[in-house]
């Protein structure tokens, strides 16, 4: 219920070519948008009468290695705690052009999140406050979450690939 | 005193006689160190709670003399890292041996202290002896408390017959510097 009304209302705001990939997962509406959008729609949910979607869940990277033009993604988890009411929004940006808005002018908690995305995915974050490294070694030259690096570390010499019958 | 049941150290091999007794220096310092060795425990995770009960009475590792820890490194004797170690956390390590006063020995316990252990991905350090020399290695995952004292008395097998030179020696100048320490 809540869940149409949702996109109807985001749909009018920003056209029917704004908001596309529309799912549900779990009751959870999930969108998708251009990363133009991102600001002002995350801003009009805030800022709507009925939805009021003030929190900020999570806010993560996402690597999709095959889809060209569209493989580093963030996905922002927003609530409404007034309604009890969970959404989804997603945008990709190309791997030679990672940039994305910030959204730190609105939630102060995605300060952190943003630096994790960008600590693990390289995604740069516009206008942020402080784009640095959060978790990983400063020293660390790759991002280590992206999928053309290996997970296994690669100062290990004794994991010949026989012994595991590679 | 008669009815003590406290056990004292065996005397080192040495000649005695009517209000004397004569042996080797190293023996004695040995003897000294071995009994009275404080640990420092580098605990970052589920080792460092087997080490706790380590400690605690009923495992008790205060019965070798080591029931003063020492949490600053700069009276500790031996360091006892027990838990993974990130990369990030590495310099902490390296930072912590390099206060210890000389002599000090190295205690890695569990499988990511010795090795990086299921870990094998790009923030774990694969095994502490990539940043410090390490005397003696305790595996397990984690270790059983006895597992640890028995490393603990290994070390203390070290520190009895380490000769007061050693770390004067050439040799030992020469492990160090391959870890870049002066």
């Amino acid at each position: 219920m809540m869940n149409e009304k949702i996109i109807e209302a985001l749909q009018a705001q920003f056209g029917e070519e704004g908001v596309y990939g529309i799912g549900e997962s779990h009751g959870i509406l999930q969108v998708t948008t251009a990363v133009e959008n991102i600001v002002p729609m995350i801003h009009f949910l805030y800022a709507h009468p009925v939805f009021k979607f003030q929190f900020l869940t999570d806010l993560a990277g996402i690597h999709f290695p095959d889809a060209k033009g569209q493989e580093l993604g963030v996905i922002y988890h927003l609530h409404s705690l007034e309604n009890n009411v969970r959404l989804w929004i997603k945008a990709y940006a190309p791997i030679e052009a990672p940039t994305f808005p910030t959204i730190t002018g609105l939630f102060a908690t995605a300060n952190w999140m943003e630096r994790e995305a960008f600590d693990f995915y390289g995604i740069i974050f516009e206008g942020h406050p402080n784009l640095t490294r959060i978790l990983n070694m400063d020293e660390m030259d790759y991002h280590p979450m992206r999928k053309e690096y290996p997970l296994e570390d690669a100062t290990r010499h004794d994991k010949i690939d026989e012994l595991f019958g590679r | 005193m008669s009815n003590s049941t406290v056990q004292v150290a065996e005397a080192p091999p040495g000649v005695e006689g009517a209000g004397f007794f004569a042996t080797s220096l190293d023996s004695l310092v040995g003897l000294a160190r071995a009994n009275s060795l404080w640990p420092l425990p580098f605990a970052t995770s589920c080792c460092g709670i087997e080490f706790m009960s380590t400690m605690a009475s009923h495992y008790d590792i205060g019965r070798f003399g080591a029931e003063r820890l020492s949490f600053s490194a700069r009276q500790a004797d031996v360091l006892m890292v027990m838990g993974t170690i990130s990369k990030k956390m590495a310099p902490v390590v390296k930072q912590v041996y390099l206060q210890m006063a000389e002599p000090r020995w190295v205690l890695s316990v569990g499988a990511c202290a010795c090795s990086g252990g299921i870990f094998d991905t790009y923030s774990v350090l694969q095994g502490i002896d990539r940043i410090i020399p390490v005397d003696v290695y305790v595996p397990g995952c984690p270790p059983r408390p006895e597992q640890i004292l028995d490393g603990f008395m290994q070390i203390q097998e070290l520190a009895k017959k380490e000769t007061t030179r050693r770390r004067n020696e050439p040799e030992y100048k020469a492990l160090l510097a391959s870890y870049g320490i002066e």
